[in-house]
């Protein structure tokens, strides 16, 4: 009986991992077939990986995408992780009723949706020069609240004893943040780091509200105007597509571990 | 005594230096998210009772909130977010938690291979795995060829142009995306329980059905609460998926409401007036299907 349920579990679980990663694999094999080829069903690697890039550079600037893409996602999360981890310290530390009001009024943010800021911020922003810039870019979402709660969450579990210790020793206050939580935190910045990159590199509608020129598109935003032909060419699609998911793959990878542990920090 | 009052009051200066410096490292947060949404939401507030196109504006009262009434897209789009919300939702945090409660066992072999596959979907993009879905679902796509390769259909089925086939490649494109993001929610909530819950109900021989649901779904409850919440969110401002799998189509059948407001406010003529009013609408429908959420959280207590 449990050999049954045992080997049902292992049945399910290599469904759903096939299921899962399959679209990923037929992405990758499709970047290197030709498109007749993968309307075909291709299941095997072809020989059209480098046809297919040069017709892909030859419709689109991919290099200056996936240069925007980096700068516009590594600044924001270095911005995102500086002063959300000092506000999340912040609350947490120095809680008191003011503050507790303040981090109140800040989670209601998490309900207001993108599409209820989206045109005021679009006004403000081409009134202020910031289409088709960085700063337009990451501005609106460096604070976030879920990055302060998370942050906030993985305070709670520093020892005040450390922080009383440091006082002693005469550390000032952001000495403390940054030379005794700063290092000790690292899962919780790694998963941060994962979530926020992630974000900013996938994210989608604000870049293609305030990017209007095309020197400054991003690779998601690149990737969708591979879309807007006639006739799409599948194996020029599918490698535009692995271009734009490397990056975040790669992070997913060298980051999977802390990102985990960082998370059940938090669910605690 | 003297003494004791002294070291009191050098406290308290203390406590209150501590107390600014803690004001300091909450402000620049604080700030952006003041300008970059609460600032927005009441300018949006404000530009909903506006009519008018582009920066030519009026004031219009609730006339905008009226026409939402009439406007049979807007209505379609408000169906297919709840559509898409009551079906797909439901069903991706069952999955997620059946597999994290399969993947929180101690004798599972292959736990980390199989945890990293079914994770995997997140980390694509949200525009590359609609592109993804849209070629494996078009009419030369793979899911036709081997569909006609197995007899079922003599030619490729166009899955993206009947209304509701589109809606379900959609829901099916999110459940492949977001399970494992909810599992692992799971399976970090999974671990603040003792193992040895599990073990004491084995051995009292309580089958699996009835150990998930009267130990895994309880204790998981804040966590399940947290998932159902930003899922709901998340699915009621969907944009990526209906812009790049179906483009709202067809004829406007699988649009989502935020890209409906996207296309009133930078695709047709400008009218962010009425655009604003709109997401007003997905604003209250956050709120209060949160609230609902989190009091009927609290009930099963």
């Amino acid at each position: 009986m449990i050999k049954i349920k045992r080997s049902f579990q292992y049945v399910v679980l290599t469904v759903v991992s096939f299921v899962s990663v399959f679209p990923l694999l037929w992405m990758v094999i499709s970047a290197t077939n030709t498109s007749l080829d993968v309307t075909r069903g291709a299941m095997l690697p072809g020989k059209a990986l480098i046809e297919n890039f040069q017709k892909l550079i030859g419709a689109q600037n991919v290099s200056q995408a996936m240069m925007n893409s980096f700068k516009y996602a590594i600044l924001l999360t270095f911005a995102s992780l500086c002063i959300c981890s000092l506000a999340g310290y912040g609350f947490e530390i120095f809680h008191d009723k003011g503050k507790d009001v303040v981090m109140g009024v800040i989670l209601l943010a998490m309900m207001v949706p993108f599409a209820a800021t989206m045109i005021p911020l679009f006004q403000m922003f081409s009134k202020a020069g910031l289409l088709n810039t960085t700063a337009g870019f990451m501005l609106p979402t460096i604070s976030t609240p879920f990055l302060i709660m998370l942050f906030r969450q993985s305070a709670r579990s520093f020892p005040h004893d450390i922080i009383e210790a440091a006082r002693i020793d005469g550390l000032n206050e952001f000495q403390i943040f940054y030379k005794m939580f700063f290092p000790t935190m690292r899962s919780t910045y790694a998963a941060a780091m994962t979530i926020t990159f992630m974000n900013a590199w996938n994210n989608y509608l604000w870049p293609k509200v305030i990017m209007t020129d095309q020197k400054s598109i991003t690779m998601p935003m690149l990737v969708a105007n591979l879309t807007e032909g006639y006739v799409t060419d599948y194996g020029v699609l599918m490698l535009g597509v692995l271009l734009c998911t490397i990056p975040t793959i790669i992070i997913f990878f060298v980051l999977q571990k802390s990102f985990a542990e960082g998370i059940t920090g938090a669910v605690k | 005594m003297s003494r004791a009052n002294k070291t009191t009051s050098q406290k308290l200066t203390l406590s209150k230096k501590q107390n600014i410096s803690g004001w300091f490292f909450l402000m620049p947060a604080t700030f952006l998210i003041a300008i970059m949404s609460f600032i927005p939401m009441f300018r949006a507030l404000l530009l909903s009772f506006k009519t008018g196109v582009g920066n030519n504006l009026k004031w219009a009262g609730i006339f905008n909130y009226q026409r939402l009434g009439q406007d049979t897209v807007f209505i379609q789009a408000l169906k297919n977010n709840f559509i898409y919300l009551l079906i797909q939702v439901p069903i991706m945090l069952l999955l997620a938690l059946v597999l994290a409660s399969m993947l929180n066992n101690k004798h599972l072999r292959f736990k980390g291979l199989f945890r990293t596959a079914i994770f995997l979907p997140c980390a694509t993009s949200l525009v590359s795995y609609a592109i993804i879905f849209r070629s494996l679902f078009a009419v030369d796509g793979l899911v036709n060829l081997i569909l006609i390769r197995l007899g079922f259909l003599e030619v490729g089925y166009n899955f993206l142009a009947h209304p509701n086939s589109a809606r379900m490649v959609i829901i099916l494109a999110l459940i492949w995306r977001w399970t494992g993001y909810n599992m692992v929610f799971y399976l970090a909530g999974l671990q603040n329980i003792e193992y040895s819950v599990y073990e004491a109900a084995m051995i009292d021989g309580a089958s699996p059905f009835k150990t998930f649901f009267k130990i895994t779904v309880p204790l998981l409850k804040p966590t399940i609460l947290l998932t159902a919440i930003m899922s709901t969110n998340g699915t009621l401002q969907l944009f990526d998926e209906s812009v790049n799998l179906t483009n709202g189509g067809p004829a406007n059948a699988t649009i989502t409401m935020s890209h409906y407001i996207y296309n009133l406010s930078f695709k047709y003529v400008p009218n962010f007036g009425y655009a604003a009013a709109m997401s007003y609408l997905i604003l209250i429908l956050v709120a209060v299907l949160a609230f609902v959420q989190m009091k009927v959280g609290d009930k099963r207590d």
